[in-house]
């Protein structure tokens, strides 16, 4: 079996410098050595679950290029560019577009004013591709990706604005397994993930907001922020090991585990 | 009285919108923002991968409400439909529209200018829509069209240079069960029966009835002259004394029998109190036209003490409006009567404005000639021994109206009970 491959993008420039969902703070900012320290980490971890790192290169001036899962939506080899809502990460665009565009993916865009912030709102569970919608993306950039994949792809409404991506309240494990955090979505949103997914596995709201959701499944591993202890046990129940990485320094920013890395070659969850 | 939702888009939303549960989701948000929806279109993907795609139509109560579904819903993802405005042409010349004309319907009908719908005046049937554009050459800003006017207009008064709409683009037309009113007459569901129970009928036409007075707008009677042969005058007279008339349209047949009544007590020269033929009395109302045409006129008539009593008499001393179309038949005809055709239209177009509810009976020409110029939104109750009047005015485009297949006296004698009760 091909190692998984995932980007990532040092931690370099990394740091608070705007505030752009209810996490940031400037006033607290980033501790830049700890902040780099926690990302060798979470790096050095997967390596040793086996995965291929490809990295970026940082740019002075984009501390957030460091979330890369945000950069676009993987299939196959083709990469749909994000397209931010806020001004401060529309200029991470050339530059991931670049990297794919050299990378051999081709590289596609969503209509004029739809917005879509990639694989952070847009996440497969076997064959459906589930898509978070209002904070961050447009309901009607999904719909137009369902079209362009050919793939059922099911929009849910997020509602708290501390769970402004998708991939920081619901992660697939596998095909038919995930985890999410009920109190992220609203009625319609809850019944269309526990209609589609079979398997769903709750996490309570002190782990959701430490960003427990916000995890990098590899095989039966799943790579979490420090101190998600009870999803780590229900995790163990399901047949699942979970790894514990302190990444308290990107929790400042609104990211964890997840954000901070892009699989290229689909998820295990996905069935493409 | 229903209330009208006059505010009106469309949306579309396509995609996975079943499984998602984002169609249920917009309708509901359409409902619990207080409007209302038409599902105009619907197409299911077949399998799973495949969109479904479905057309929605927004009624809401005020602009500022249709704008707040229309922003909750766009979150959803529902866009408005790609809309243009309407085009138009100069008119080439007069008395004829541009080939490529729209023509209009009686149904509300209204056109896009600077991206906003604008209702259509004077709705009319079997007419185009003439814009009053300032510019008519210049594209109108958005936003404009808010400040612009569209009317129907009749073949005949084009003007060369006026801006007439062509083609659909931009144009669309309210489907009946919007317009207003709907809830009246429902249960009258076809058109017209002899086999109904008459007192309900009737009774709901003179609910309708007061309705149209308490609402302020006018009721208009069509009549013919066999409301004179029956014996129904004195209900009309009575009807315009209790207030339920307040405009009559007929022809020179029903004037000059009710005034023949007036004068000679006859009707076609048959005794209205005994049914007998008077003799002579053929000549009766040829004599009546040539009293009336001798004095002036029927208001010069009544003056002057030789018109005391009858259906033109109660109009002229209500100060009821009145239109006397001619036709080719006609014997005299009376002074008032207007014998040039398009004259007449445009009399009656003129009082047809603010008519809510019309009442035609027993004339089959005049309550066709009426239908064409009345906007579907005016319901029409037709009254006539035939059932074939009823229903040539319905295929005539009149869809809006009950039929009641009987003879007019008594039918005006129970309406008047009716309105008294």
């Amino acid at each position: 079996m091909k190692n998984p491959r995932i980007l990532m993008c040092p931690a370099d420039h990394y740091g608070i410098e705007y505030e752009i969902n209810p996490w940031m703070s400037r006033a607290r900012g980033a501790a830049p050595d700890r902040a780099r320290q926690q990302w060798r980490d979470l790096h050095d971890t997967l390596v040793k679950l086996g995965v291929q790192i490809e990295l970026m290169t940082p740019q002075p001036g984009l501390p957030d290029l460091v979330f890369t899962a945000n950069a676009g939506l993987v299939f196959g080899k083709r990469f749909f560019s994000s397209r931010f809502t806020h001004p401060e990460r529309q200029r991470e665009t050339p530059h991931f577009d670049a990297w794919f565009a050299a990378h051999g993916f081709s590289v596609e865009r969503l209509p004029e004013g739809v917005y879509f912030e990639g694989a952070g709102d847009a996440l497969f569970c076997g064959p459906i591709l589930f898509a978070g919608y209002r904070i961050r993306s447009h309901a009607a950039g999904h719909l137009h990706l369902g079209n362009a994949l050919q793939r059922m792809v099911l929009p849910v409404e997020l509602i708290d604005k501390r769970f402004y991506h998708l991939d920081t309240c619901f992660c697939p494990l596998s095909p038919d397994e995930a985890i999410y955090f009920p109190g992220a979505f609203d009625a319609y949103g809850r019944t269309v993930l526990q209609k589609h997914i079979p398997k769903l596995i709750e996490v309570v709201e002190k782990e959701a907001e430490r960003f427990a959701c916000n995890a990098v499944v590899v095989g039966k591993k799943v790579v979490v922020n420090a101190g998600s202890d009870q999803l780590a046990a229900d995790l163990q129940q399901a047949g699942y090991e979970c790894l514990s990485v302190e990444l308290d320094e990107f929790i400042k920013a609104g990211g964890s585990a997840k954000c901070l890395t892009l699989r290229l070659d689909g998820e295990d969850a996905a069935v493409w | 009285m229903a209330k009208t939702k006059s505010f009106v888009e469309e949306i579309e939303l396509q995609g996975h919108i079943i499984d998602s549960l984002l169609l249920p989701k917009v309708l509901d948000e359409i409902l619990t923002r207080g409007g209302t929806y038409v599902i105009k279109e619907i197409k299911l993907g077949k399998r799973q991968v495949d969109p479904s795609f479905t057309r929605i139509e927004i009624k809401a109560d005020s602009h500022a409400q249709l704008d707040d579904i229309l922003h909750a819903v766009h979150d959803h993802g529902a866009l408005p439909t790609d809309q243009k405005d309407c085009a138009y042409e100069l008119a080439d010349m007069d008395d004829a529209f541009p080939e490529r004309f729209y023509s209009t319907t009686n149904y509300r009908t209204q056109v896009r200018l600077g991206g906003d719908w604008i209702d259509v005046d004077d709705q009319e049937m079997d007419c185009g829509i003439v814009l009053e554009v300032p510019s008519p050459l210049t594209p109108l800003p958005e936003g404009e069209g808010k400040q612009m006017r569209a009317r129907c207009l009749p073949m005949v008064h084009v003007k060369k240079g006026d801006p007439i709409v062509v083609g659909h683009q931009g144009v669309r037309v309210m489907p009946a069960e919007t317009a207003a009113r709907t809830s009246l007459f429902e249960f009258m569901s076809s058109a017209v029966s002899s086999e109904k129970p008459k007192g309900v009928t009737v009774r709901e036409i003179a609910t309708t009835m007061k309705r149209t007075k308490a609402a302020g707008e006018k009721i208009l009677a069509v009549l013919g002259p066999a409301v004179v042969h029956t014996g129904g005058v004195e209900h009309i007279c009575e009807l315009i004394r209790l207030g339920y008339l307040d405009v009559l349209f007929a022809g020179n047949a029903l004037a000059t029998h009710d005034i023949e009544q007036a004068i000679f007590g006859t009707s076609l020269g048959v005794w209205l109190d005994r049914g007998l033929p008077a003799e002579e009395g053929h000549e009766h109302h040829l004599r009546a036209i040539n009293t009336i045409r001798r004095v002036g006129g029927i208001e010069s008539a009544i003056k002057k003490g030789v018109l005391k009593s009858g259906i033109m008499f109660e109009c002229v001393q209500h100060k009821i409006p009145y239109v006397l179309a001619g036709s080719i038949r006609d014997d005299g005809p009376l002074p008032e009567v207007i014998t040039d055709t398009l004259v007449a239209q445009d009399v009656m177009r003129e009082k047809v404005k603010g008519v809510g509810f019309c009442l035609m009976i027993a004339t089959m020409l005049h309550s066709i000639a009426t239908g064409n110029l009345l906007p579907a939104v005016v319901k029409v109750a037709c009254v006539d021994i035939n059932p074939a009047t009823v229903t040539k005015l319905a295929d005539r485009g009149s869809q809006q109206t009950v039929g009641v297949v009987t003879d007019a006296e008594p039918f005006l004698r129970a309406l008047v009970a009716e309105l008294k009760s």
